[in-house]
């Protein structure tokens, strides 16, 4: 179908510190067992994209991701791994491999993306349209944990809320407006030519942008080279587009019309004109061939691009894992409610544990849990809502609830684990309490200890 | 409300295709003509059309009349002398007219179903079509009476079950022709007993298939097949005359199941009737469209397509990249139907036809595979694509045969690239000389028409009509257009918005005040869709309610519309052949969602939805069609279809 794809797989990021390290790097971070990454590998291959373009920032997080890939797809994706140096931003990481672009079209998704919907039909709708770029929305995850009452909810309610602020047409298809919530101190400002163009915006703030974007190549890389100091897809390249769609700078060189009109010399330029002219006249005006009409008769022609928007249905899954929080939610959600997206076949108890894994006496696993193989758990085990990796040892009447508990952890007896993130290799000694706690790789947490709202990681040295 | 002119006469409709004015209405034609006459309605025949009517027809029907003459026409048919022999033969050719006729039909009515599939010249259709009228006597020459000789046939071959082609049934039609060929003006063909043998076995087989398949669409094509496979079997069966009956007929069977495919790739398919559960349920697992059927459907439209609107377009836009075989710039042009992004006779064709253009392009012949056959098949497959997006128009099925009829006659010894841009070059000269020109030559004719001071209305937004009245602006005649437009989809506005832009003297109204308007216009301009050949014009739904009211206000109603759009097709409602669009679209209106009065109705089942897309126009309110061939009455429509039909095939 003429889609180049681009994952931007990021590097180790740092608002996942401390899940995050040199060893497991962001699109290795494990999401119910399985890297991250390989949700949006599986989604594109599901859409037939087999040929890839991987991004991954830094030398030794391209080595390891490069590492997995191959041996998890080996034949079944063909995958090209770039590195590119840490805080290029999105912007740049593309503008490094800009010249590896060759289709019409570029799908840039990023790697923490975990959703189920169809890349396709955000590459449907950027060429029914033929728009210059093509950003999925979907609407914002009621992030923080399942129950209410917990003290987690409540710190996440004291903080301010920051709203993405996009701007839709009446049709829900063009973008107008768009401004993430970082930016949106106090007021908004939108220029008065889009108003009245379109005669009527949406505002929403529902929506977040799920970074999945499909760019027309030749007007990327244009924006990429022609503004060196953008350094991101969502906050510099997208907005930039939206902002200069009734007045565009980007020469497109007749590029559309060139490509689609390569029989000319059959046919007088005269008759193009009527073809054309047909043509336009049956489809429904949209306003940006209203406002070029408009405007044509003015000496400064005024160009225009499109910039759409697809938005997801309410009943798919799209969130992106980009904090801490995110983490937890969207493992929670993938052996939850979500879980056609792990791919594991759900037993009758409607959880995961794995057949070498080895379970005590008067131990129980709820439903939407996961046990990796070769875990040994104690006697008088409970576990909740949680996710416990492979070849974890955990001693007798230990409690773990809402909890992700990465691979080869040890237990003491007596813990009880809330809302926390353990990675792996932690040590964690006898009768440790730890509630919304995240744990750094390799840490060991002495006996007795009781934290809270901590994270607790090793000394980088 | 009293005509201007007299009523046209109705029956002239009948006229039109293989009837000598002079032929008498043999009683029998009736009985040997086949039940299903109109069943291929899509179906259009350069060769019928090539060949002067009055050639076919005579040979039959004198031959038809004469084997009736001596008979009464008693449902008994046993008359004969001889029995025994009479009955065998006439078993034999039961079969064969039982068989044969709807094939006739279909061969009349479509042959270039099988022009397209044999990839036969010019030079070899006489032959083809020598073989064909032949054939049609033999079938003719019998008593037609043997329609009702099923019993004694069942009888006959208890009698016989092994020999039944034994030389008696071979000899047969040989032993009738000196009695019927006395009056047949065309010479016979010569038929080698091998040749005659191979096309009765063929019929008979095709029969057997058609009663398995238990439905008239499987016979159809396959009869077609047959004439074909009589070529072919024919050598086989000097090799081996000895086979055995049942061997050869399944051999046969197989042969033609192949070609059968081949041919329905070509011909167009009858209509679906989607009342038709079986079939539906059928269409449903090959469709690429993930449709679901409207639930409230109103009873009358009941055999046309009506699916749930909204859920069709997000479903094909996931699918988007999963679709391999699909030509991204086909899926564009269906995705953009389906959201009716493009809408509009002319704008739908082209945007095909380049759409088409591109699939050429980037097309290379897959091995062991030849280009006019695999890029038939690929283009069929395309085509059943666009319709599950949205019914094809007539004018685009035009323009699809007309491409395959081209790729079918590429010559075998251009090379690939030649051959594509030979295509490529002709989907750029239908595009222009059969749309662009004969728009430039219908604005120059309609625009002679309008005069300084005239009032106008037109209906709708039909491109034509719009460059008529923009080209009669640019001469500096003095007049005003009435827009009339109709809900639910407001096309009247971007014309009026267009038009006002250009400086004409504009007034909007909607379809309702059509009666108070009419009073002051001179003219009325009107596009189409469609023209069919009894002059019924096939147009935007609210086309037949302005030419109604012009009619009684004695205004007269121009027709323009290009003479690709024309079909040899006769249609006297706009029931059995419609289009319906998403019922939930009369009951809101775009941009307010507050007026919502019969939301909660709708969800009652007592309220069924109707939203017709088109209409017919009779023809009696039609004064005058505007064509890229000039200026004709609705009555000489048939007339441009025949004569010019073919060579608009052949460009």
């Amino acid at each position: 179908m003429d889609f180049q794809v681009v994952v931007l797989a990021g590097g180790t990021s740092k608002e996942l510190v401390p899940l995050v390290s040199k060893e497991v790097p962001k699109p290795l971070l494990p999401v119910a067992n399985r890297p991250v990454l390989s949700y949006v590998l599986e989604q594109l291959e599901l859409s037939n994209l087999k040929d890839l373009i991987v991004v991954v920032e830094g030398e030794d997080a391209a080595l390891r991701v490069g590492g997995w890939i191959s041996g998890a797809y080996v034949d079944r994706l063909h995958v090209e791994v770039a590195a590119v140096p840490e805080d290029v931003g999105t912007a740049g990481a593309l503008r490094a491999i800009a010249h590896h672009l060759t289709a019409n079209d570029i799908l840039v998704v990023s790697g923490d993306l975990v959703s189920d919907v169809p890349p396709g039909a955000v590459a449907a709708a950027h060429r029914r349209h033929d728009a210059v770029v093509t950003t999925m929305l979907c609407s914002t995850p009621i992030s923080g944990p399942a129950e209410s009452g917990s003290a987690g909810a409540k710190d996440k309610i004291k903080k301010p809320k920051r709203f993405n602020i996009i701007g839709l047409d009446p049709t829900k298809q063009f973008l107008l407006y768009i401004a993430s919530g970082a930016e949106v101190e106090k007021d908004l400002h939108i220029p008065k030519s889009i108003l009245r163009a379109v005669g009527q915006m949406d505002i929403q703030a529902d929506l977040m942008d799920a970074h999945l974007y499909a760019f027309k190549r030749a007007v990327l890389q244009e924006v990429l080279e022609q503004k060196p100091n953008f350094h991101s897809l969502r906050q510099d390249v997208l907005p930039y587009l939206v902002r200069t769609q009734l007045k565009s700078e980007i020469l497109l060189n007749g590029t559309p019309q060139a490509e689609e009109n390569g029989h000319e010399k059959f046919t007088s330029r005269g008759n193009q004109a009527i073809i054309s002219q047909i043509l336009a006249n049956a489809s429904t005006p949209r306003f940006h061939e209203v406002y070029e009409s408009i405007h044509n008769g003015s000496p400064t022609a005024q160009r225009t691009h499109k910039c759409c928007a697809y938005i997801a249905s309410n009943s798919k899954y799209c969130v992106r894992l980009n904090s801490i929080q995110a983490f937890s939610d969207i493992n929670r959600d993938v052996i939850g409610e979500a879980n056609h997206l792990s791919g594991y076949s759900f037993s009758a108890h409607n959880n995961i544990i794995h057949p070498s894994a080895d379970l005590g006496s008067k131990t129980t696993v709820g439903p939407h849990c996961m046990l990796g193989e070769g875990s040994l758990m104690g006697d008088k085990c409970s576990v909740k809502r949680s996710v416990i990796g492979r070849h974890c040892r955990i001693g007798s009447n230990v409690k773990i609830v809402n909890s992700v508990v990465m691979d080869h952890v040890t237990l003491g007896d007596g813990c009880s684990i809330q809302g926390s993130i353990v990675c792996s290799n932690v040590q964690i000694q006898e009768r440790v309490v730890l509630r919304d706690c995240q744990i750094g790789a390799g840490f060991v947490v002495s006996a007795g200890s009781e934290h809270k709202g901590e994270s607790l990681a090793r000394k980088e040295k | 409300m009293d005509a201007r002119r007299g009523s046209l006469p109705v029956p002239r409709v009948r006229q039109v295709g293989f009837f000598t004015p002079n032929a008498q209405p043999a009683p029998t034609r009736s009985q040997s003509g086949p039940p299903d006459s109109s069943s291929p309605p899509l179906s259009d025949s350069p060769a019928s059309n090539s060949l002067s009517p009055v050639m076919i027809p005579p040979p039959r029907h004198h031959s038809d009349n004469l084997a009736a003459a001596p008979r009464p026409t008693s449902p008994l048919p046993v008359p004969e002398p001889s029995p025994f022999r009479r009955r065998g033969a006439d078993n034999n050719n039961a079969l064969l007219v039982g068989s044969y006729n709807p094939a006739e039909t279909l061969l009349a009515m479509s042959p270039s179903s099988s022009h397209v599939g044999d990839g036969e010249s010019e030079e070899t259709m006489s032959g083809g079509w020598f073989r064909r009228s032949n054939s049609g006597k033999l079938a003719s020459s019998l008593p037609s009476g043997t329609f009702d000789f099923s019993p004694v046939q069942s009888t006959a071959e208890a009698l016989k079950p092994n020999k039944v082609q034994n030389p008696v049934g071979i000899s047969a039609p040989k032993e009738q022709q000196p009695e019927a060929p006395s009056s047949s003006k065309q010479p016979k063909p010569k038929l080698t007993k091998a040749e005659r043998r191979a096309l009765q076995e063929s019929q008979r087989a095709a029969k057997a298939a058609a009663k398995a398949g238990g439905g008239k669409s499987v016979a159809a094509p396959e009869e077609v097949a047959t004439i074909k496979s009589v070529k072919q079997h024919q050598t086989q069966k000097k090799d081996a005359p000895q086979v055995a009956v049942s061997v050869a007929a399944s051999e046969r069977k197989g042969g033609d199941k192949s070609q059968e495919k081949e041919r329905r790739k070509d011909a167009p398919a009858p209509r679906m009737q989607f009342d038709d559960k079986s079939r539906v349920e059928k269409a449903k697992r090959r469709s690429v469209v993930d449709q679901t059927e409207a639930k409230k459907r109103v009873e009358l439209f009941r055999h046309l397509p009506q699916y749930e609107h909204g859920t069709q377009l997000a479903d094909l836009e996931s699918k988007f990249l999963q679709l391999d075989p699909m030509h991204p710039a086909i899926y564009k042009v269906g995705l953009q139907y389906l959201a009716g992004d493009i809408s509009g006779g002319n704008a739908r064709c082209i945007a095909m036809l380049q759409a088409f253009q591109q699939v050429v392009k980037d097309y290379s012949t897959p091995p062991e595979k030849t280009l006019p056959r695999d890029l038939t098949a690929k283009i069929s497959s395309y085509v059943s694509f666009f319709t599950q997006c949205r019914p094809l128009s007539m004018s685009m099925g035009n323009a699809i045969r007309f491409l395959k009829n081209r790729i079918a006659k590429l010559s075998p010894s251009l090379s690939e690239s030649e051959s594509k841009s030979s295509i490529c070059t002709d989907i750029d000269r239908f595009i222009n000389e059969k749309i662009v020109l004969a728009d430039r030559v219908i604005v120059q004719h309609a625009s002679s028409k309008v005069k300084d001071g005239d009032v106008l209305l037109v209906y709708g937004s039909s491109c034509v009509v719009e460059m008529v009245l923009l080209h009669s602006h640019e001469l500096g005649k003095q007049f005003r257009v009435i827009v009339v437009d109709s809900r639910p989809k407001l096309e009247g506005k971007a014309l009026l918005r267009r038009l006002v832009a250009k400086g004409v003297h504009c007034t909007y109204t909607h379809i309702n005040a059509v009666s108070y308007v009419m009073h002051e216009v001179t003219k009325v301009f009107l596009g189409a869709s469609s023209v069919l050949s009894n002059g019924t014009v096939y147009s935007r739904v609210g086309t037949a309610c302005v030419a109604m009211v012009a009619h009684a206000f004695r205004v007269p109603v121009i027709i323009c519309c290009e003479a690709y759009k024309f079909h040899e097709r006769v249609q006297l409602d706009s029931i059995c052949s419609n289009e319906l669009g998403d019922p939930d679209a009369i009951g809101k209106v775009p941009g307010r969602m507050d007026v919502n009065y019969l939301n909660d109705v709708s969800n009652s089942g007592n309220l069924q939805l109707l939203n017709l897309m088109y209409d017919a126009t009779p023809a009696d309110y039609v004064s005058m069609i505007v064509t890229d061939y000039g200026m004709i009455p609705p009555t000489s429509v048939p007339v441009i279809v025949r004569e010019y039909r073919r060579d608009h095939l052949l460009i």
